[in-house]
C-alpha cells in the first residue's frame, strides 16, 4: 500500500464516520507527511490530525482510525509466548514506573499470547476482552501501590492521590489492549471495515437509545455547551427577525411634517415574543437516556423561553420542573429522583401514552394557550393500550404547535406495539436519535 | 521557513521560556512550513495566546493583535479612512477641481491601517494574532476569509493590496461559540489541552524557579488528581503556576491538609468545587 493510498483510505474511513474532509484538507496532510517523516510516529499522528480534523470532539474518533492505517508495527512481536505471570511481573514494574513505551510494549504481547481465538483463517480473531480477562490487571492496583510507597516511602499528602493515578494508568492500558487487538484484526480482515465499524462514532452520533452508561454521562457533559451553541443561534434569528415591516400608520404620520411624502419610513417595532414551551416526557427505562438528556438541555437554555414546563410520564403524568430547576448540579441522578419524587405509575409499571396523555389534557390543560409549544419525547409504544388520539387532537388545537421527538428508527416505526404512525397523523413526529439531530431539529424547530 | 524541524521549533521555543508539547511544536513548524494560519483551541490558562506571543520573539517578528469583542467590525479590523484629515485636505486646497480632489483623498495617505491590514503590509517579518476569534460575530469571520486564505485586503478605492511577505497568522478561541467551516477550513487546527504531568513539572519549574523539585512534583499531582474529578472548572495551567507562587510566598516546603485547604482557593473558583475537592481530598480529617 503506497503512502497517498493509504492517506486516502484513512480519509476515507474519517469521511464515514461523519468527520467532513475536502481534498483540500487531504493535499495538506500530505504535505505534512512530505514535511515531518516518517520517523517518528507521534508527530505523524499529531502532523495529520492538525491538517485534517476541524474539532476537538473528532480527536476520539481519528486516534483509533490512525493506529490501523499507519499501525506502529506488523504482526506479532517475537518474544515467543509468554507466561502469564512472569507478565504480570513486568507489568506491575511499567505500571509502578509509568513507562509508556513500556506498557505499549507489553499490550502487543499480552494480545499475542492471550488474545487469540479459533483456529480456521475464517474465524479467528484477537480479542482484547478475552486477554484483559486472562491478563486481570485491575487485580495489581494493590500490589503496584505497595511497591510504589516501597520506594518513595510514605511520601505525605500526595500519598492519597497514588491510587486514582494506578487506576488511570491501568485503564490506559486497557486502552492500549483494545488498540492493539484491533490493529491485529485489521491485519487479518479488511481494514476498511474494521475502521468503519469497530471504532466508536463521535459522542453526537451515538444512539440515544443504545448508549451505554458511560457515554450517557459523556453526553451530560456536552449539555452545556450545546445549550450555548444554540441559544447564540436562537438569539441571531431573533436579532434577524427584529427587522420587520413598514408600520404604515406611523410612516404616515411622520410623513406630515414633509407636506405628505414620506421620506422617513418607520418599521414596525417587533414585541419580544418569549414563548412557553411544555416538555412531555417518557421517562420509563427504555428512553430515559433520551428524555434525561433533552430536559437538560432545554432546562439550560431557559433563559431563552418566558416559561418552561417539564412533565414527566409512565403511565401517570406529573410535573418535574422544579426537580429539574435545583437538579443542575446533579445530572446523574435526575431520573432516579423523578422516579423516586414524582407520581409517575398508577397500577402497573409500563408506559401507557393513552392514560398519560388524556391526564395531561384533563389535569393540566391550564397549560396550555395560544404561545404555548409542546414537545412530546417518547417512543410512543404504548403496550397495546388505546393510543388515545382525541386526547392528542384536544392539545393540538389548544396549543400552537405540538411536536414529537422519537429516539426510535423511522423504520421501527409502527412495529409491534408503536403507535407512532397513529400519533404521526395528528402531530409533527420526528426522528431524533442522537445530538446531531437533536441539535438539528432543537435549532429548526423551537419558536422565536 | 522560519524552523528547520520539530525539535527546531521545540528547543527555540524553549529558548523563550515558552515549553512545548509535542503535538504544538509539530502544528507550528506545519504552519510555518505550508504556510496555512493556525486555529487553537483549548481550555483558558493553557497559553494559547502566549504561544503567539513566543513564536513572534522566536521569529525576531512585530506581534499584530487583533483583540475580538462583540461588535467588533471592519473599520476595527481592517481599515478605515481618516475622514477629519480628508476635510483638511479638501479645504486646504480650494482652488482644486473636484478630480483632482476626489483622486487625491482616496490615497493611502488617508488610509488609517487596521491590524488585519497592517499585518499584510510592509516587508519585515511578523505574527498576526486574532485573539478570541470565537467572541467577534460571524460577520467578521467572513471578513478574515479573504484575508487568510490569499493573504490580500480588497479596498474599493485603492485596489487589492497583496501581502509581499505572508504574516504567521494565530486565531484563537474559546470555542464559547462554534466557528464557521470555512474558517476552520482554511486553518490548521490545534487542540491544547492539559499538559502531561512530566511537561508541567518542567513549566512549573520554569516558571517559579523557586520551588524545589519534589514540592513542584507534588503540586502538579494534585492538579492532576483534581483535572480528573468533575468540576465546574478545572485549574488550568495559568493557575497551577498561581499555586505554586503562593506556595512559595507562604513558605510551604511541604504539602499538608492546612496549606492546601487554605490556599486551594487560588486553584479552584467555585465554592461548589472546592467542597466537593475537599470531601475527595480528606481535608477534613485532620
Amino acid at each position: 500500500m503506497s503512502t497517498a493510498e493509504r492517506l486516502t483510505s484513512l480519509v476515507g474511513a474519517l469521511r464515514a464516520h461523519g468527520v467532513r474532509i475536502g481534498t483540500g484538507e487531504t493535499v495538506d496532510a500530505a504535505q505534512a507527511v512530505e514535511a515531518l517523516g516518517f520517523a517518528d510516529r507521534e508527530l505523524l499522528r499529531e502532523g495529520l490530525a492538525a491538517t485534517l480534523l476541524h474539532s476537538t470532539a473528532q480527536r476520539p474518533v481519528f486516534d483509533p482510525v490512525f493506529d490501523l492505517y499507519f499501525p506502529r508495527g506488523v504482526g506479532g512481536p517475537d518474544t515467543g509466548p509468554p507466561d502469564r505471570d512472569d507478565l504480570r511481573e513486568r507489568l506491575a514494574g511499567a505500571l509502578a514506573a509509568n513507562d509508556e513505551s513500556l506498557l505499549a510494549r507489553l499490550a502487543a504481547e499480552a494480545v499475542d499470547g492471550f488474545g487469540g481465538y479459533g483456529n480456521s483463517p475464517s474465524s479467528d480473531g484477537w480479542s482484547s476482552y478475552q486477554t484483559l480477562d486472562r491478563l486481570r490487571p485491575q487485580t495489581l492496583l494493590a500490589r503496584v501501590r505497595d511497591d510504589v510507597r516501597g520506594r518513595q516511602g510514605m511520601s505525605g499528602f500526595t500519598d492519597r492521590l497514588l491510587e486514582d493515578e494506578i487506576r488511570r494508568r491501568i485503564e490506559a492500558f486497557r486502552a492500549l489492549v483494545a488498540t492493539e487487538a484491533r490493529r491485529r484484526v485489521a491485519e487479518r480482515r479488511d481494514r476498511d471495515r474494521i475502521a468503519r465499524r469497530a471504532v466508536a462514532p463521535t459522542t453526537d452520533r451515538v444512539d440515544f437509545l443504545f448508549a451505554g452508561k458511560d457515554r450517557l454521562a459523556e453526553l451530560r457533559r456536552t449539555v452545556q455547551p450545546l445549550a450555548r451553541k444554540l441559544a447564540t443561534r436562537l438569539a441571531a434569528r431573533r436579532r434577524r427577525a427584529a427587522r420587520g415591516s413598514i408600520d404604515l400608520r406611523r410612516t404616515l404620520r411622520g410623513s406630515l411634517s414633509t407636506g405628505g411624502v414620506p421620506m422617513k419610513p418607520v418599521l414596525r417595532r417587533r414585541r419580544p415574543a418569549r414563548p412557553e414551551l411544555v416538555l412531555l416526557c417518557d421517562v420509563s427505562g427504555s428512553v430515559s437516556g433520551f428524555s434525561d438528556f433533552t430536559m437538560l438541555l432545554v432546562q439550560a437554555l431557559h433563559d431563552q423561553f418566558s416559561k418552561v414546563r417539564v412533565f414527566a410520564f409512565v403511565n401517570r403524568i406529573d410535573e418535574v420542573t422544579r426537580l429539574l430547576r435545583h437538579g443542575a448540579a446533579d445530572a446523574e441522578g435526575l431520573s432516579a429522583r423523578i422516579r423516586a419524587e414524582a407520581t409517575l405509575t398508577g397500577w402497573h409499571g409500563s408506559s401507557d401514552y393513552g392514560v398519560a396523555l388524556g391526564e395531561f389534557a384533563s389535569l393540566y390543560g391550564d397549560a396550555l394557550s395560544p404561545r404555548t409549544t409542546v414537545f412530546v419525547l417518547g417512543d410512543a409504544r404504548t403496550n397495546m393500550s388505546d393510543p388515545n388520539l382525541p386526547a392528542v387532537r384536544e392539545i393540538t388545537e389548544r396549543a400552537r404547535r405540538v411536536y414529537w421527538l422519537n429516539p426510535e428508527a423511522r423504520a421501527q416505526w409502527g412495529t409491534g406495539d408503536s403507535a407512532a404512525y397513529e400519533y404521526a397523523e395528528s402531530v409533527e413526529m420526528h426522528e431524533c436519535r442522537n445530538v446531531r439531530q437533536l441539535s438539528a431539529l432543537v435549532g429548526r424547530l423551537l419558536p422565536i | 521557513m522560519l524552523f528547520t524541524s520539530v525539535d527546531d521549533v521545540s528547543a527555540r521555543l524553549a529558548e523563550t521560556g515558552y515549553l512545548a508539547s509535542p503535538a504544538v511544536a509539530t502544528t507550528v513548524f506545519l504552519a510555518d512550513r505550508l504556510g496555512k494560519p493556525l486555529l487553537v483551541e483549548g481550555p483558558a490558562g493553557v497559553g494559547k495566546t502566549e504561544l503567539a506571543k513566543a513564536v513572534a520573539e522566536v521569529a525576531d517578528a512585530r506581534l499584530v493583535r487583533l483583540q475580538c469583542y462583540e461588535g467588533v467590525d471592519e473599520s476595527r479590523a481592517l481599515y478605515e479612512w481618516n475622514h477629519a484629515k480628508q476635510l483638511l485636505r479638501i479645504s486646504a486646497g480650494r482652488d482644486e477641481t473636484w478630480d483632482e480632489a476626489r483622486t487625491d483623498i482616496f490615497s493611502e495617505e488617508f488610509l488609517l491601517s487596521r491590524p488585519l491590514l497592517t499585518a499584510i503590509r510592509g516587508d519585515e517579518p511578523k505574527v498576526l494574532l486574532i485573539d478570541e476569534t470565537d467572541k467577534a460575530d460571524v460577520e467578521v469571520e467572513g471578513l478574515l476569509l479573504e484575508v487568510l486564505s490569499d493573504f490580500q485586503v480588497t479596498v474599493p478605492e485603492l485596489g487589492t493590496i497583496t501581502a509581499s511577505r505572508r504574516p504567521f497568522v494565530v486565531l484563537t478561541s474559546n470555542a464559547s461559540r462554534e466557528l464557521s467551516e470555512a474558517l476552520r477550513r482554511r486553518c490548521l487546527f490545534l487542540h491544547i489541552g492539559f499538559p502531561e504531568e512530566e511537561l508541567e513539572r518542567r513549566i512549573v519549574r520554569l516558571k517559579v524557579p523557586g520551588l524545589d523539585e519534589t514540592l513542584a512534583k507534588s503540586v502538579v499531582r494534585v492538579v492532576g488528581a483534581l483535572r480528573a474529578m468533575d468540576l465546574r472548572k478545572v485549574p488550568s495551567v495559568a493557575e497551577t503556576i498561581d499555586w505554586a507562587r503562593t506556595l512559595l510566598a507562604l513558605g510551604a516546603d511541604h504539602l499538608d491538609e492546612t496549606v492546601v485547604r487554605d490556599s486551594l482557593g487560588v486553584l479552584l473558583k467555585h465554592q461548589d468545587d472546592i467542597l466537593k475537592a475537599g470531601a475527595k481530598l480528606d481535608l477534613d480529617a485532620v
